[in-house]
Order: C-alpha cells, then structure tokens, then sequence
C-alpha cells in the first residue's frame, strides 16, 4: 500500500518535471514536449491502474490550479478548453499503455510497453483529442483528424521512445517496474 | 512551487470556493445553449467586466491565460470563414474564450488549500465505498512536495550531462529521472511503513 502510493505519487511528479523540460526536437524537427511521454511512461512501469492514478493525481493538481501542463499552463480553464480531449484522454492512455505492457508477458518491457504506448498513448489518446474536439469546437470526425494529423508522427516516435525508455528503467531496476 | 492563484486578495477571494465552483458551473451551463453571436458576446463581455471589478492585474493575467487558445481560435475562425459561416465559427469562438476565462476566473481567486478542501469534501461520500481519503490527501501533498525535489535532481543531471557531452540530452535524460522517482517513491514508501503506515484510519 505504501510502496503504491509513492509511486503513483512520485510518477505523478514526474510527469509535472517533464513538462518542465524545454521540449525537445527529436530527428524530424519537430518539437516535442516531453509531457505526454511521462503518461506512457506511467502506464508501462506502473501498469494499468497504478498508472492511471498516477495521471489522474497529476491532473487533479492542475485541476486544483498548479500550473503543471507544458509552458506552465494549469487551472480550471485548461479542462474546458479546445484541446481537453487530450487531458481526459491521457488518464485512459496510461491505463491502457500498462494493461498491454503487464499482460503481454514473453517479449521484453520495450517491446510490450512501446507497442502499449503506441495503442494507448496514440490510437486511444487521439479518439479521445478528436472527441473532444468534435464536442468543443463543432468539428466532424474527419475535419477533426485532419486537423490533428500533422502531431501523429511526432507522437508516433514519442511512443517508441517510451518503449525503449521503459526497457532501459526494466534492465536497470528489474524488481521495481511493475508491469513486469 | 507558485499556485496560479492572484496574489493581492479581491473582492472573489474569500467567498467560498464551493460556492465559487457552483456559480461558475451554472454560468458554464448558461453559454451553452446559446447560438446567438450578439448574446454570447454579451456574456464573454460580462466576463470581461466580471474580471476587470476585479483590478487591472486580474484582468492581464486572464488575458494571459488565453493566450494558448489564441491560434486555436484564430484557426477556427479562419475554417468558418472559408465554409461560409462566419455566424457559427463567432459563436463557437466566443463560447470557449467564455467556459475557458470563467474557469480561469475561479482558479485565480481561490487558495490552492480551499480547492483541496473542496476535493475532500467531494470525495468524502466515497469513504463508505472503500476510498481511503487519507491515502489521496497524502497523495496530494507528497506530489506538490515532489515536484520542486525531483526538478531540482533532473536539473543536476542535465548538468552533468552537459558537463561530459557537446550533443544535448534529448529524451535520454528521462531514464535516469525515472530511475531517480523510483528510489525516492521506494525510500518515501519505507519512511512511510516505518511511520505507521497509510491504513485507513477508521
């Protein structure tokens, strides 16, 4: 009980001080906040539940007016917003990110977690972006996938790294990650 | 760690946040049924009014906070535009800048304590379900203390990255960060146990 709530706590926290990073420009150019790739990260050494909490701790600390979210933005305002699709969807994201990585045993971390992220931090995180963006802004679902779709390839290599993150964290403290 | 709530106490601040959040929801509810430009922009310029009884600083820093949504909006309005319904594409866009600046309205005039107090009291009822409300407060408090701690080690490690390579970290700095979050949770967790632990209190 208390070895779960540390680290849904300190995942929570992480995900926080990767928003704080300058997001980075992977080979494509394109910029990259590092926000969502602590989600998958969640998700893959957590597993389901745990990163679930985790992002849902995090998201209710901005809720309650921390500014937490890339470039220092927070509060009520950002959960009504165009783009709050993306923070319902993350908490979803996570969970499904860890069911895939605890449940497809047989293959390494790396493997089971980046496929997680890709299904979860991608597939699953732009139904629920695109949904909120249908509710919000009136879009249809195709104009709101293709207004979306310039970020996919961006997120498409984070959920890679995220695999090959989660394996790194798995080979240097095996016993600790919990999907595994 | 700064909270985004303004500083110099206004007229908003010591009423009580749940009353805030419940005037806040029924005005939200207000704007969604309406589909007249002229209305809405009525009751965006309610807000604003609302904002500026507050003082010039309240008002700089809503408009600050809806700067992220300003290109978002002006793509909107760009895509009605070109479809031929500019009415529609105002009413859409006032309605966000709306829901988003009454939100941001309760956020400023609110202490992060008395948001917290309101969560406890929300979640209070799902103590006899089972939720151990103790555990989630613990969690809160232990997350806003974490957050200064662990910036502050991934600042170091960025640091002595820098120190021994010309190329930049990249993503490859999170590895040792998260490795970083997984000692500390396992070290918090033992001072925790060693504590009494985090059973529930009943």
């Amino acid at each position: 009980m208390e070895r779960s709530l540390t680290m849904v706590a300190l995942f929570a926290a992480l995900i926080a001080v990767l928003g704080l990073f300058p997001s980075f420009m992977l080979f494509t150019g394109v910029p990259i906040s590092a926000q969502s790739l602590g989600v998958m990260l969640c998700g893959a050494v957590l597993g389901a539940r745990r990163g679930a909490l985790a992002v849902l701790l995090f998201l209710v600390l901005v809720a309650l007016g921390l500014p937490l979210l890339a470039g220092g933005r927070g509060g009520l305002g950002v959960f009504v917003g165009p783009t709050s699709g993306f923070l319902y969807g993350w908490v979803v994201a996570a969970f499904v990110t860890g069911w895939i990585a605890q449940n497809w045993r047989g293959v390494d971390l790396a493997i089971a977690a980046g496929s997680g992220a890709l299904i979860g931090g991608v597939v699953v995180l732009y139904a629920f972006g695109a949904a909120g963006m249908m509710l919000v802004i009136g879009l249809s679902l195709t104009e709101a996938l293709a207004a979306l779709g310039a970020f996919i390839p961006g997120d498409i290599i984070k959920a890679v790294v995220a695999g090959v993150i989660a394996g790194a964290i798995h080979r240097a403290r095996p016993g600790m990650v919990m999907t595994r | 760690m700064l909270a985004m709530t303004l500083e110099q106490p206004t007229w908003l601040h010591p009423w009580p946040a749940g009353a805030k959040m419940a005037a806040m929801a029924v005005a939200m509810v207000g704007f969604l049924p309406v589909t007249d430009p002229w209305v809405i922009a009525a009751l965006v310029a309610g807000t604003a009014a609302l904002y500026a009884s507050l003082g010039a600083v309240a008002l700089r820093r809503g408009l600050r906070l809806l700067r992220p949504l300003l290109l978002v909006i002006a793509a909107i309005m760009a895509w009605h535009l070109i479809i031929g319904s500019p009415r529609q594409g105002a009413v859409i866009c006032l309605r966000i800048l709306g829901l988003v600046a009454l939100a941001n309205l309760v956020t400023l005039t609110t202490r992060l304590d008395d948001m917290t107090a309101v969560l406890e009291r929300l979640l209070s009822p799902l103590r006899r379900l089972g939720l151990n409300t103790a555990a989630v407060s613990l969690a809160l408090a232990l997350v806003i203390r974490c957050i200064p701690v662990l910036s502050q080690k991934g600042g170091a490690l960025l640091d002595a990255w820098r120190a021994r390579s010309p190329r930049r970290a990249g993503f490859r700095i999170a590895v040792p960060l998260a490795l970083v979050a997984l000692d500390d949770a396992d070290h918090l967790a033992e001072a925790l146990r060693a504590r009494g632990g985090v059973a529930r209190p009943d």
